[in-house]
């Protein structure tokens, strides 16, 4: 059905297309403020309208942004590519092995941990990380980027995402002949079940390096040292002062122009995968 | 990881087979496909071992936590379930989970509802304008929940906002967003724009795995595209959607980060609007970790035995439809 046809169809497909239109303005307008905030000075912020160009002071803006309080942002836009980085690509990686392990083989407790996988899934994330910051602090490693990212590896939805995808995807018979081959284990699952499982790990990448990048909680817990921090609660330190200090420093000019920075490497890097990412989606909304 | 160790695994296979000349390739396929206990279960020890240090021993912990209390005058003493009664009995956290599932029980409804409409939409609409909606709509999930709360914060406020100005336009008052009565609203507002368009691409492609023949008939008997997406196509996601709903669900109690940001702007949302920013501010701002422990605890427990209850259920019904 396209908008093109007969004129019964257009008719008919008229309302969507407005209902669409407003979504697309709801979902739009706060992100287009922040592109127009973001070229503004913190008095244009304050006094002009909200919806349209003052001065551009973009570049100025980013400068600032750079240079405040020693260049603090560049180090926590550096922290949360990595802790992100390094989170997602582990998650990635248990998931990997754990989902095929339980797909595709048999073994003493198989059928014990999948039950218990399913319930893994329903435990809230934030619940654990106060009892794991108090254990983290025995051991000493509070307070370093090891705080954030070992407690992020943790995903059995990625697991389970795997595992339902290597169920429909990977045939049991294309193993069972690389076995008569004389192929190893590891190198079945390396050479073979991996590039046929390649949309669930993007999807499993992506959503953990998205669920990384954007935890707040988990840091805030963990982390003291402004140099440690990721973007999320680095730019919340900077609102909280610009709220007390708003006479003497200019802040949220930078808060506006940082948030923007943190949000455009995600949005391109889903907008370009989603090839990759949507039919993996699929596979563990269908069970 | 170089080429070679793959390859040179130590997989039990890669021994020579053993010397029995005439085996045929089903017989030997089915030994050794089942032959095997130990790999299986060497690709799931890393996971395994993740699960057990930042799953089981943080929860066993907090149950340990939770069975004493310290004070100045005794000390650190077990005190059992005296915390849990404390809990249960705690205004706060009661109207802090009252609240959170007020909340939920609006909310969750209407962004599910909107990004199911949106997905059906996506579904019966291949235009290039639907294809811009359905990326535009996905975007503010890529952005971080706090960003978003301070984003919604400026648009709401009377300073940087267009939105609270404008009954003055026609000669009204300023709407306060952040007053008791809208503040929910608010929030809700934060949380369906950030969600909406996931759960909508969910349901979309939960749709797109449908296949045609379940309403190919229901077309040439005339159906209108509006009756096939109630009677075909929503039954027939209906996994999907439950699913969608129950992770809702598991977010929306753990509620934190938009009312933690939104405290600048709202002073009312006091330290146990949330459950989870009560057990926060019980371990930070009050150093009362053993309460804490217990708060986390319970909230856990309780996002675990709803969900589980919600899968159940709705395992039954599937298995019975």
């Amino acid at each position: 059905m396209t908008s093109g046809a007969a004129g019964n169809t257009t008719a008919r497909t008229w309302l969507p297309h407005v209902l669409m239109g407003a979504g697309i303005l709801y979902f739009l307008v706060p992100l287009l403020w922040v592109v127009i905030a973001a070229t503004k000075s913190q008095p244009d912020l304050l006094d002009s309208p909200a919806l349209w160009f003052a001065d551009f002071n973009l570049l100025e803006n980013i400068e600032q942004l750079f240079s405040e309080d020693g260049g603090v942002y560049g180090a926590w836009l550096v922290n949360t590519a990595l802790y992100a980085g390094l989170s997602a690509l582990g998650a990635t990686a248990l998931a990997a092995a754990a989902g095929y392990g339980l797909a595709r083989f048999s073994f003493m407790g198989k059928r014990f941990f999948e039950t218990a996988l399913l319930g893994m899934i329903m435990v809230p994330a934030t619940a654990l990380v106060l009892p794991t910051y108090l254990i983290l602090s025995e051991l000493d490693i509070v307070n370093t980027m090891w705080a954030v990212v070992l407690p992020s590896l943790l995903s059995p939805f990625g697991a389970y995402l795997v595992r339902v995808y290597v169920d429909e995807s990977v045939p049991v018979e294309l193993i069972d002949a690389a076995r008569i081959d004389r192929a190893g284990e590891l190198r079945i699952f390396w050479q073979i079940a991996m590039p046929m499982m390649r949309p669930a790990l993007v999807t499993v990448f992506l959503f953990t390096l998205v669920a990384t990048w954007n935890n707040y909680f988990l840091p805030l817990v963990m982390l003291s040292d402004a140099d440690l921090y990721p973007l999320t609660v680095g730019l919340t330190t900077w609102f909280n002062t610009a709220q007390q200090d708003a006479g003497n420093r200019m802040l949220f000019n930078l808060v506006v122009t940082g948030s923007l920075l943190a949000i455009v490497p995600l949005v391109v890097a889903f907008v370009l995968l989603q090839r990759f990412w949507r039919s993996g989606a699929a596979a563990g909304a269908l069970k | 990881m170089t080429r070679s160790v793959p390859i040179t695994a130590p997989a039990a296979d890669d021994l020579p087979p053993s010397p029995r000349p005439v085996e045929s390739p089903s017989r030997r396929r089915r030994r050794r496909v089942t032959a095997h206990p130990v790999a299986g279960a060497l690709f799931v020890l890393p996971f395994f071992l993740v699960v057990v240090a930042f799953l089981v021993v943080p929860l066993g912990y907090a149950f340990w936590l939770s069975q004493s209390s310290k004070s100045l005058a005794l000390g650190t003493r077990f005190t059992g379930i005296d915390n849990y009664v404390r809990a249960f009995t705690d205004p706060v956290l009661l109207d802090g989970l009252l609240r959170v599932v007020l909340f939920g029980l609006v909310q969750i409804p209407v962004m599910l509802g909107i990004a199911l409409a949106g997905a059906l939409t996506l579904d019966a609409v291949t235009t290039k304008f639907a294809v811009a909606f359905r990326l535009i709509a996905f975007m503010p999930y890529a952005v971080p929940a706090v960003v978003g709360a301070l984003m919604w914060g400026f648009l709401y406020s009377r300073t940087f906002g267009p939105f609270a100005d404008l009954p003055a336009l026609v000669g009204g008052d300023p709407i306060d967003f952040f007053s008791a009565s809208l503040l929910l609203v608010s929030l809700g507002n934060i949380v369906t724009w950030a969600w909406t368009g996931y759960n909508m691409i969910i349901l979309y492609s939960a749709l797109q795995g449908v296949p045609r023949e379940m309403y190919e008939a229901a077309v040439i008997d005339g159906a209108t595209p509006v009756q096939i997406a109630l009677r075909v196509k929503v039954p027939a996601i209906r996994q999907a959607i439950s699913l969608a709903a129950i992770f809702t669900v598991i977010g929306t109690m753990q509620f934190f980060t938009e009312p933690q940001i939104m405290a600048r702007f709202a002073p009312q949302i006091s330290a146990g609007y949330t459950p989870n920013l009560y057990a926060y501010n019980q371990a930070f701002a009050y150093s009362d970790f053993n309460y804490s422990a217990a708060l986390s605890f319970t909230l856990g427990f309780l996002v675990f035995v709803v969900a589980y209850a919600f899968v159940f259920v709705n395992r039954r019904r599937g298995a019975r439809s």
